[in-house]
């Protein structure tokens, strides 16, 4: 396995990724959100994900820590570093590039996160 | 500002405790509603905010809110907190929450969001502290970290909307657009209050100005403010060029010298302007330190700006003639603002002056002199600076006084900087030489509502004050002052003891000659009543004749018809 940078190669299968999804209560956005997730994740990451699904209507303090603006906000927190998406998901292209899903190649031009 | 008390339904304010602006602005911002606070970089507006909301909490128990979207929160604790604000301790009582949103340099955006979480993360603030006022500074940040425009307008309507809900006061600061007041046109947002900051630099000042562009439901100046940032805050001087209406008073104030208060009919008006002019060493600041001292006596408070000597020097100067400025200086009656004129520029002067009126509340207000202005400057922007002062102090019934140097030559009817059409009375100090000797005279050139005299007085500085001694005017009409004047007085005396001698002969002749009148008379008199008395006497032996003749003429009767009856 080979790690270029902070993404991950689609062909390794060992590390489980960790997602947390903001939203507020059963708004046509979040409940879109979730579901456009779900979808992602199982298509992507078959059995190599974890989801949280944080309703800050539920638990309104949570919005300080994470500072979250937006709605919906996905937060990919493993692997690191962390990764954001906000918006109902509904691009699903511009999920995996934030999420980093899709592999990067460096001679893409579009690389922003090496460090 | 009192008509806003008289109308039935007014806008309810919320007082900011800015220095000068609740003044301008009829009492504060408009509770319950938002306003826009819009101005360039570094023009104050992150200032005004959070001295918005520390005075809300310090001075009218109102907790608040400040939201960045620019600065950490450690970062603006320590800007202010040379101005004495302890942000730190406000959080730790709860009485304040700081929040700094960050914003994520470049975020992916899929699919529609809102901004409801940041909603959710103000709520839980404005509850946590039970806050009353927010501010939101630098919000336009907002609109650069997101890419879609509209549904950020959408939410920035929310927001305000929202805030007007809560009923919380707040301010929304933006930066300056090129031709509108913020970069995203949100003026068309909040309707209710836009207030615009801005930073000039002309003739060598640089100037701060607030103008309040728009304030629905109130009656506003619609000016430009000057304001300063100083030591203290932020600061707004409340002086306007507009309407020269103030109330004006009949009172007299004492010019602490007698026989001045009684050529200018009891003394100056209270709350007017007074002007004295002279050349170097004729007696200005003598003036000056007469009516302090007897304002002091009255329980009044003074301020002195002294631009060229240090008040210990002032002190002791004034107490050659008899004047005690030390005890009232003790007493905190009267205090000085001794600064050097080149120290900063007029803008700052006038600023510090403006913040000493307001804080110390004085009820006269000398600055000594008002020519140090000038060195370096245009007349025309002392001019300009000075008519903002004079402004001041009678919108708060403050009389005041300014002495200016001349140059003596020709320029006596002129000061430097063409004041005398400012100030209500102007008194002219001028030097004589006459017989040798430089003695100092007086004239009230210039007196609004009091009928003056046109002639000069000797003014003459003694251990007990200043005395102002009437004018002698010889055979040829030439003024005779000093010792030309003690001479002539001597002869005066001298002449008046020749005539009143003359006069004493003359009453003595005449009282020798009453004496013989009175003679005259008595003689006169006896000889009268003398001659009366024989009248009288004689006048009496007339009578008793007459008497004895009726009596003999009766007898005979009686007799006769006795005889008659007898006889039958």
């Amino acid at each position: 396995m080979e790690l270029l940078g902070d993404f991950e190669l689609e062909d390794d299968g060992t590390i489980i990724w960790y997602l947390r999804l903001y939203i507020t209560g059963r708004s046509a956005k979040s409940l879109n959100a979730i579901a456009n997730l779900k979808k992602i994740c199982d298509e992507y990451l078959p059995n190599r994900y974890e989801m949280e699904v944080i309703d800050l209507v539920a638990k309104p303090f949570l919005a300080e820590e994470a500072q979250i603006i937006a709605i919906p906000t996905l937060i990919r927190v493993l692997p690191e570093p962390i990764r954001r998406v906000i918006g109902d998901l509904s691009d699903r292209e511009k999920v995996l590039l934030g999420l980093e899903v899709k592999p990067i190649l460096p001679n893409d031009g579009v690389s922003n996160s090496l460090k | 500002m009192s008509e806003e008390n008289s109308l039935p339904n007014q806008l309810e304010k919320c007082p900011t405790g800015i220095v000068g602006f609740d003044e301008i602005s009829g009492g504060g911002l408009p509770r319950g509603r938002a306003c826009l606070l819009s101005g360039y970089a570094g023009t104050g507006k992150s200032l005004f905010s959070i001295e918005f909301i520390v005075h809300g909490i310090e001075d009218y128990d109102e907790h608040g809110v400040f939201v960045s979207f620019e600065e950490a929160p450690n970062e603006l604790a320590t800007n202010v907190a040379s101005l004495g604000f302890d942000l730190a301790k406000l959080q730790e009582q709860k009485r304040l929450r700081l929040m700094h949103i960050e914003l994520p340099q470049m975020m992916v955006e899929s699919g529609e969001y809102d901004l409801k979480a940041l909603f959710i993360r103000l709520s839980c603030a404005v509850e946590a502290v039970q806050a009353k006022r927010v501010v939101l500074d630098g919000i336009e940040n907002l609109f650069s970290a997101f890419s879609d425009l509209s549904i950020l307008r959408t939410e920035f309507r929310r927001l305000v909307n929202w805030l007007k809900e809560q009923e919380l006061t707040a301010i929304i600061t933006t930066e300056r657009g090129r031709y509108e007041l913020s970069r995203h046109g949100l003026e068309e947002y909040i309707a209710d209050c836009v207030i615009a900051l801005d930073l000039r630099v002309e003739n060598q000042l640089a100037t701060r100005r607030l103008r309040i562009v728009k304030y629905r439901g109130s009656a506003h100046g619609g000016d430009e403010y000057p304001f300063v940032l100083d030591k203290s805050g932020f600061i707004v001087m409340p002086v306007t060029s507009v309407g020269l209406s103030y109330d004006v008073s009949r009172e007299k104030v004492s010019s602490g010298i007698a026989d001045l208060d009684y050529l200018l009919n009891g003394g100056y008006f209270l709350g007017s302007s007074v002007l004295v002019t002279g050349t170097s060493g004729t007696g200005k600041s003598s003036i000056s330190a007469h009516m302090v001292q007897q304002a002091c006596k009255e329980g009044k408070r003074c301020l002195y700006v002294a631009m060229e000597e240090s008040p210990l020097q002032i002190q002791r100067n004034m107490s050659s003639i008899g004047i005690d400025l030390k005890t009232p200086t003790d007493a905190g009656l009267l205090r000085f603002h001794a600064v050097r004129p080149t120290s900063h520029g007029l803008e700052k002067h006038l600023s510090e002056i403006t913040t000493e009126v307001l804080r110390f509340e004085p009820e006269v207000v000398i600055i000594d002199p008002v020519s140090a202005f000038a060195i370096g400057v245009s007349d025309e922007t002392v001019k300009l600076m000075l008519v903002r002062a004079v402004d001041l102090f009678k919108s708060r019934g403050i009389t005041a006084l300014f002495t200016c140097l001349t140059s003596g030559d020709m320029a006596e009817e002129t000061t430097s900087v063409g004041l005398s059409s400012l100030v209500d009375t102007w008194l002219l100090l001028r030097n004589f030489e006459t017989g040798g000797e430089r003695t100092r005279g007086l004239y009230i050139c210039k007196s609004r509502g009091i009928a003056h005299s046109n002639q000069v007085r000797e003014f003459v500085m003694t251990d007990s004050g200043v005395h102002l001694e009437d004018v002698i005017l010889d055979e040829n009409g030439k003024i005779l002052t000093g010792s030309a004047r003690i001479l002539h007085n001597r002869m005066k005396a001298v002449e008046n003891q020749i005539q009143k001698d003359g006069m004493d002969r003359q009453k003595q002749l005449l009282e020798i000659k009453r004496q013989a009148l009175e003679a005259q008379i008595s003689i006169m008199r006896t000889e009268f009543e003398r001659e009366e008395k024989e009248i009288f006497a004689q006048l009496e032996r007339e009578k008793l004749r007459n008497h004895a003749a009726i009596d003999a003429i009766n007898e005979i009767a009686n007799l006769r018809k006795n005889n008659t009856i007898s006889k039958n």
